[in-house]
């Protein structure tokens, strides 16, 4: 349970909006980020190794913020096991379906692109059915 | 130049992430969480994101070239196919289940080690063996 905190969840969003709208009008790719980690896995950096940069700045700016400017928001994870196999769906499942939050729910949107309005409303939902589950079935979330 | 780019679209995309609040998984969930405390507050996020990203959409469209001089958008697949719904719907479970997604997972590497590093770890090898034993 997290306080509802609408002006935060805003501000982040607009930077999260301005990353994606660089992504287009500058380099004329989908900033979606398990495209570029997917591929960068898979050895493909892009050209000039766009996606080696994008994701040192991805990985390093909360621990720079986090020095300069603490969030007021915290940090609660689920058990190990849960987050592990919380990774292997998350893997798979965006790997699959070509994207996740970002690529579908923030950049596909953006253009409103068929597929990716239709992902959003799926992940949601089913992000919303599993919660519900661990909330009623197994009591895990408070 | 497309370097200094990418490094800014990263840094911008983690610092979004952590003010927004999305590197605590409990916000993610409380998010999901409807039949329970309800917590909206990630509905801001894609409220602000996605009208901003479609400006700079709209500016690569109406320009027909991207400022660095690279090829518009190749996406080819446009029909919501059985990968896409199954690929979602398992993103969508393991969204729910550990209040991370890849974006955050990453963006909590330094901050939270022990436990992003697990979820990353995984993450890569669900990618892989997607990458390799399903889709080969």
């Amino acid at each position: 349970m997290t306080e509802f905190t609408p002006i935060s969840a805003a501000v982040g969003g607009g930077l999260i909006g301005l990353s994606a709208a660089i992504g287009y009008l500058a380099l004329g790719k989908v900033t979606g980020i398990s495209g570029i980690f997917g591929r960068a896995l898979n050895g493909d950096m892009g050209f000039g190794q766009w996606g080696l940069f994008f994701l040192i700045g991805l990985i390093g700016m909360p621990a720079v913020m986090h020095a300069l400017a603490p969030s007021e928001h915290g940090f609660t994870a689920p058990a190990p096991v849960l987050v592990v196999l919380a990774g292997l769906l998350v893997g798979v499942g965006t790997r699959m379906g070509s994207g996740c939050t970002s690529g579908h729910g923030i950049c596909g949107m953006a253009r409103l692109s068929i597929r990716s309005v239709a992902a959003t409303v799926i992940f949601v939902g089913s992000g919303v059915v599993m919660v519900a589950v661990l909330r009623h079935v197994f009591g895990v979330i408070a | 130049m497309i370097r200094l780019f990418a490094l800014l679209m990263g840094a911008l995309f983690g610092a979004g992430l952590y003010v927004a609040g999305m590197t605590d998984p409990a916000k993610v969930q409380s998010f999901l969480d409807i039949t329970g405390h309800w917590d909206p507050s990630l509905i801001f996020v894609m409220g602000a994101g996605i009208p901003v990203a479609a400006m700079g959409y709209w500016l690569m469209r109406s320009r027909g070239e991207t400022l660095l001089h690279q090829p518009l958008l190749d996406l080819t697949a446009s029909a919501i196919d059985r990968p896409l719904v199954m690929g979602s719907v398992l993103f969508g479970l393991g969204w729910g289940l550990g209040g991370f997604c890849p974006g955050p997972g990453l963006a909590s590497l330094l901050l939270q080690p022990t436990t992003a590093g697990m979820f990353v770890l995984a993450m890569v090898v669900g990618m892989l063996g997607h990458d390799r034993l399903i889709k080969s």
